[in-house]
């Protein structure tokens, strides 16, 4: 082992002992050590904001939405469509007709694959990358089998990178959709996709970003990056499990049919057929996770009252220092070294298997992810059975990153 | 925190053998194990322990390292072979993780080379006894629960008739 790193000054804009005091869930201690959570790509912890939200929703405006005429029902409606607002402006969305409530991003591109996956055809090419998480694969795959039509994958670097060097000649006129990751859940790589934007656009060819591991940690512009769909989780980004979002753009969602059908998503039904609601609802059938989104929209609030682009900042300090520090530790290399990166650290220490690693971590108070991380591919690409991965958030500490490190030194001591 | 390895169990012992009382070389084998273990000291100890347990288990014939033969639900890599001798299930299995093999070197101890039946009416009492009863959950991706569930499985097959 080498010297520590150096340790950046905390920003004093931002008061982590404070931003710390908002997740009640980070009080706590593990195995009789002050829990050190390492493992926001997984899911990030939520600040009291959400929690008493989605509480105060129950205790006072529980009712069912745009239906009924009394008081309560005025007020769920205002609070689920409220959230539908504030998530509309936190994207950039133009319309809130563009912002579809779903399960989370998973449900999203299920959504994707299940209504506009309807046009594809035998021969036809769906486009996807090397870097997918499982939920930006087996919807096309599944699409495919159904269709005829082909998986295509752009490849990916030793670094973790998309090899982005073919990519004019994987868009082709069979192409009906490309689908890739803005940021990896694996190596944090954040991805050049407004050039994939760009090249799909040039053939007319629609572009969905799998923005779970984007929306948590830095600001996301739906109409700068011109994408067409644009999928994320509210778990990964402070709000409740169970709620995320599809946005469309308008003109493509209108051509799309529905998903589900039901109530809700419909304008007028008798027994000779069914007139489907407008956008958004149209995709939205059943009673949706209404406390959810009001919990999203706290999240959305929370999120913007510290500021995206200070936490943007603040993990990108979170990340250099565990980078360097990470780096000392003997035997250890991180896998995905990309440039561009969210504060995301996997990697790969020698003659020590991920799993034993993240036991042992665990008895230390330290909570890290072991194993594939639901990107199988990526992984049989590396050669590697898995990584570990320390997936930052601003709330943690250099001192959370530094007991990451004595954690591994001592796992090096337990298995020897 | 037996109740586990008891639960764990619950509705996998066919009718025929419920009323057997567990084998006695199994329950001592346990016995002797959990003695073991309580002259450990912290949870590192322990753990050091079972990483050495796991170095000296005996080489797994490397025929067997097929995917038929691995088990899935694990982070680790799981391999399990099992064939029946003179009445006895013959156990041999193996992991690309330490902490994993020190625990198949322990449920060999435990229940090679006994009668199927035995196997079955004898819980894995031990393992909340030594103190890892959170490696039995099946919610535990590491593999102890879907190797123990496996030998059981295979116990079943060993007396299923025809």
């Amino acid at each position: 082992m080498t010297a520590a790193p150096e340790r950046r000054p905390e920003r004093p804009a931002l008061d982590i002992e404070a931003i710390r005091r908002d997740f009640p869930i980070l009080q706590q201690q593990v195995h009789g050590q002050p829990l050190a959570y390492l493992d926001n790509a997984a899911t990030s912890q939520k600040p009291a904001a959400v929690i008493e939200a989605v509480s105060r929703y129950y205790r006072e405006d529980n009712a069912n939405i745009h239906r009924a005429v009394h008081t309560l029902a005025d007020r769920a409606t205002a609070a689920y469509e409220g959230a539908r607002e504030k998530v509309r402006r936190f994207i950039n969305a133009g319309s809130s007709r563009e912002v579809v409530f779903t399960r989370g991003a998973t449900e999203a591109i299920n959504l994707v694959a299940a209504s506009f996956g309807q046009r594809l055809r035998e021969g036809d090419e769906i486009l996807v990358s090397h870097l997918e998480h499982h939920a930006n694969i087996v919807p096309w795959q599944q699409l495919c089998e159904r269709t005829g039509a082909t998986l295509r994958v752009i490849p990916m670097t030793a670094t973790g990178e998309l090899d982005l060097a073919d990519l004019d000649g994987l868009i082709n006129e069979r192409t009906r959709l490309v689908s890739v990751v803005h940021v990896s859940n694996v190596f944090g790589t954040i991805n050049p996709v407004e050039r994939i934007v760009e090249a799909a656009h040039a053939r007319e060819i629609p572009v969905l970003l799998d923005g779970a591991q984007a929306t948590p940690h830095a600001p996301v512009d739906v109409q700068s990056l011109g994408c067409d769909f644009y999928v994320f989780s509210g778990h990964k980004m402070y709000g409740p499990t169970g709620i995320g979002v599809l946005y469309g753009r308008e003109a493509l969602l209108e051509t799309m049919p529905p998903y589900q059908t039901g109530g809700d998503m419909i304008r007028t039904v008798s027994f000779e057929g069914t007139e489907f609601n407008e956008l958004p609802f149209r995709f939205e059938a059943g009673t949706p996770n209404i406390a959810g989104a009001v919990g999203l929209g706290a999240a959305v609030d929370y999120l913007e009252g510290v500021g995206l682009e200070r936490i943007a900042a603040r993990e990108q300090e979170l990340l250099a220092y565990g980078t360097q520090a990470l780096e000392s530790v003997e035997g250890l290399s991180i896998v995905g070294t990309a440039p561009r990166k969210a504060a995301v650290l996997s990697f790969v220490v020698e003659d020590m298997h991920p799993g034993d690693m993240g036991t042992i971590l665990d008895h230390q108070g330290v909570a890290v992810r072991t194993g594939h991380h639901c990107a199988m591919p990526a992984m049989q690409f590396l050669g590697l059975p898995g990584t570990t991965r320390a997936s930052l958030a601003f709330y943690n500490t250099f001192e959370e990153v530094d007991r990451l490190v004595k954690a591994l030194a001592f796992a090096r001591e337990v298995l020897g | 925190m037996q109740i586990e390895g008891q639960d764990f169990i619950a509705g996998f012992v066919p009718e025929a053998l419920r009323d057997r009382e567990p084998a006695p070389a199994i329950v001592e084998t346990q016995e002797r194990i959990a003695a073991e273990f309580e002259f450990l000291g912290d949870w590192a100890e322990r753990y050091k322990y079972i990483v050495d347990l796991g170095r000296k288990l005996p080489p797994f014939p490397e025929e067997h390292r097929t995917e038929a033969n691995r088990l899935h639900g694990c982070q680790s890599q799981v391999w399990l072979h099992t064939r029946m001798h003179d009445g006895r299930l013959q156990i041999r299995a193996t992991s690309d993780a330490a902490i994993v093999s020190g625990l198949i070197a322990l449920v060999l101890r435990v229940y090679d080379d006994h009668a199927p039946e035995a196997i079955l009416v004898s819980p894995p009492e031990f393992i909340g006894r030594i103190g890892l009863a959170s490696h039995l959950s099946p919610t535990r991706s590491n593999g102890l629960h879907a190797m123990i569930q496996a030998i059981r499985n295979h116990a079943l097959e060993a007396i299923a008739p025809g």
